[in-house]
């Protein structure tokens, strides 16, 4: 198992040489000089001359990939053209809050995905399998700034139930230490911060948690089906276990290995920073923070930020990996 | 025999598939019984509905498409058919257990061989604990005879070979003492080596434990070394029942005829092996009269338009063929010498 681990670990190198290579390229694709967008359309052209040299981007492409990679190595993501903090530090906060979020709308579409595809799978062909599934597909094909503005109409301004959008509550923020601050909250005995916090979680998790939520349903469902005509199934109840034991127990567990892939592709997506809600809600996320950095060309944000990104996703496959041989005692690794 | 307690009986039992291309009686109006101790065979090719008779004592039939349509299942004073699901839950595995066709599928891959056992025994007995649960687990698996009980306890399925995931089945089945085992052709999947030795086992735990024993196969030569007595079904319904001697020295009804005389006997040089000709009608295209009718070579103008009663051949065998109604006979004989 852990030599398994290792050379999966060594083979998310060339992965990610390839990816930062891949965007190297095609932010220099984007048309516009750096220097000409943070100094302005009025800027003399020796400024732009001198800043684009002090930025080193007067240098070949090849050179200014190689520094970048060596200062990787090195564990330095970089310096913001724009603010002139070092990636590492600056991007921190963004990832955290896309994660508390992340991970918040995951909980939300796990529990009543599975939930929904079980239940579903269990009656099939029954109103509720019916209703679920419609939902379901609804669910995947609702665009998610709509529901999201759905959401906000409704919740926030009709029934005044939820906060539109932000992390907190702007009268009264949250001491930030971890940058989760569900966790902050509880660290420091805040408990009127936690509400409030919570409160802001809810209309962006449930809009983030939509589409996973429908997939793992259906997911769930169609694995689930599969199962429930195996032998041992018959078996188990053939026992005298009460069906709700053959369903959560036997069947849920063989079911879970195609449910686990997908959450864990979901998840991994989710953390990529979903622009799209975290504009919406105004969630300082790294989405937003990526989607600002191409805006101004702020190539090290660019550039850092979906490695960080991509680092996640492939570490994430990874421990999915791992986790089906703790499901599945017949997949071995060594 | 006679003075021997009825521990499953059987009345009329209709099980019946309700599919889009038309209803299918997958059961038929079949009644037999098994008493204490006693091991009763049930033959038939496949479709015949054996399955789907176990399935139904076991309250497993697939719903939807299948549902017990008519009949009554006696066990203990009860009806089965009568109960709740919650009471149903008590009977199976406790006092009626059962055991399948693929040893290889009917273990859950995922669990070990003792928390799938131990899982049986605490289902019905939570009360004794799971030590109890432990100890009663691996005295049953050194009862049918497999090597290192303890380690198998923590093992998975994959690890152990078809033989002897059997055996587990076998001890999980019998680990609560239930009065009636059903077998569902237990030693199909298997090879005939660990077949032989899989059915000793069985034969061998039912004298002991005496536990009334439902035996389901298509093998006649598994009826041959282990039965007292044999149902005959074909097509969902019973067509003959005799003690075991019996049907194989005078078989009755011409499709049991058939069956003995598929069975190929190494000591004579046959250049092909008898078949019953023709196929087994389609669930679904059963037309009124006999249902082997179209196959059989005795059949006259009475089987095709009637079905027949199950007629008592002698003390102890019945056939449902008209050949054993006075009348029939008569009019087969009248048939016989017009052709």
């Amino acid at each position: 198992m852990l030599s398994y681990t290792l050379k999966r670990i060594f083979q998310l190198i060339p992965v990610l040489l390839g990816m930062t290579f891949i965007v190297s390229m095609l932010i220099r694709a984007i048309p516009g000089n750096p220097a000409q967008v943070i100094l302005g359309q009025q800027a003399t052209a020796e400024a732009v001359q001198a800043l684009t040299e002090k930025l080193g981007l007067d240098k070949p492409w090849y050179i200014q990939y190689i520094d970048y990679l060596k200062g990787i190595l090195t564990g330095d993501l970089g310096e913001s053209f724009r603010t002139h903090a070092p990636v590492v530090e600056e991007i921190w906060p963004y990832l955290a809050a896309t994660v508390e979020l992340a991970v918040f709308a995951m909980i939300i579409a796990i529990f009543i995905g599975i939930n929904a595809g079980i239940v579903s799978a269990w009656f099939q062909n029954s109103w509720f399998d019916y209703i679920a599934m419609v939902l379901a597909l609804v669910g995947v094909s609702m665009p998610i700034f709509w529901l999201g503005l759905l959401g906000q109409w409704g919740f926030a301004l009709e029934l005044n139930w939820l906060p539109t959008t932000g992390r907190e509550s702007v009268r009264d923020p949250v001491n930030a230490i971890t940058n989760f601050y569900i966790i902050d909250t509880i660290i420091q005995g805040e408990w009127g911060q936690l509400k409030e916090v919570i409160r802001h979680l809810i209309l962006p998790g449930l809009s983030l948690a939509t589409i996973p939520m429908a997939i793992i349903a259906r997911m769930t469902r169609s694995s689930m089906l599969e199962v429930m005509r195996s032998d041992y199934i018959r078996t188990a109840k053939a026992k005298g276990q009460k069906m709700f034991f053959v369903i959560y127990k036997h069947a849920l567990k063989n079911a879970f290995i195609p449910v686990l892939t997908i959450i864990g592709l979901q998840l991994g997506l989710l953390l990529g920073g979903a622009i799209l809600t975290e504009t919406i809600f105004a969630w300082p996320g790294i989405g937003r923070y990526i989607y600002d950095a191409i805006g101004f060309r702020d190539y090290p944000v660019i550039q850092s930020g979906i490695l960080v990104v991509a680092f996640i996703f492939v570490m994430i496959n990874l421990i999915v990996d791992l986790l089906y041989s703790f499901i599945d005692p017949r997949i071995k690794y060594d | 025999m006679e003075d021997k307690k009825v521990m499953l009986e059987v009345n009329d039992l209709q099980t019946t598939f309700f599919t889009d291309s038309g209803d299918i009686p997958a059961v038929d109006h079949v009644s037999f019984h098994v008493h204490d101790g006693e091991v009763l065979g049930i033959v038939g090719e496949s479709g015949c509905g054996k399955s789907v008779t176990s399935l139904s004592i076991m309250g497993l039939v697939p719903n939807p498409p299948g549902k017990v349509v008519g009949g009554d299942i006696h066990f203990e004073d009860k009806n089965l058919l009568d109960l709740s699901e919650r009471e149903m839950r008590k009977v199976r595995g406790n006092d009626i257990a059962m055991i399948f066709q693929e040893p290889m599928t009917s273990l859950n891959p995922l669990f070990t061989i003792g928390h799938q056992m131990m899982e049986a025994v605490l289902i019905h007995h939570k009360k004794k604990g799971k030590q109890y649960a432990k100890d009663r687990c691996i005295e049953m698996l050194e009862l049918v005879e497999l090597p290192r009980a303890k380690d198998l306890m923590d093992e998975y399925p994959h690890q152990l070979s078809g033989g002897m995931r059997q055996r587990v089945m076998i001890a999980m089945a019998l680990i609560c003492d239930p009065k009636v085992l059903i077998a569902d052709e237990p030693t199909t999947a298997l090879d005939v080596t660990t077949q032989s030795q899989i059915l000793k086992l069985i034969k061998e735990l039912n004298d002991r434990l005496n536990t009334a024993l439902l035996l389901i196969t298509h093998d006649l030569g598994v009826v041959a070394k282990t039965c007292e007595r044999v149902i005959v079904m074909y097509s969902g319904q019973v067509i003959e029942e005799a003690p075991v001697d019996k049907l194989f020295d005078s078989p009755k009804h011409p499709y049991t005829q058939g069956l003995i005389q598929s069975v190929p006997d190494v000591r004579k040089k046959q250049d092909r092996l008898y078949s019953i000709e023709g196929n087994v009608p389609l669930p679904g295209s059963i037309h009124k009269g006999c249902r082997f009718a179209d196959r059989c070579k005795f059949a006259f103008d009475r089987c095709f338009n009637e079905n027949p009663e199950f007629y008592q051949t002698s003390d102890v065998q019945k056939a449902r063929c008209f050949l054993y109604d006075k009348e029939g006979a008569v009019e087969h004989d009248k048939a016989l010498t017009r052709s």
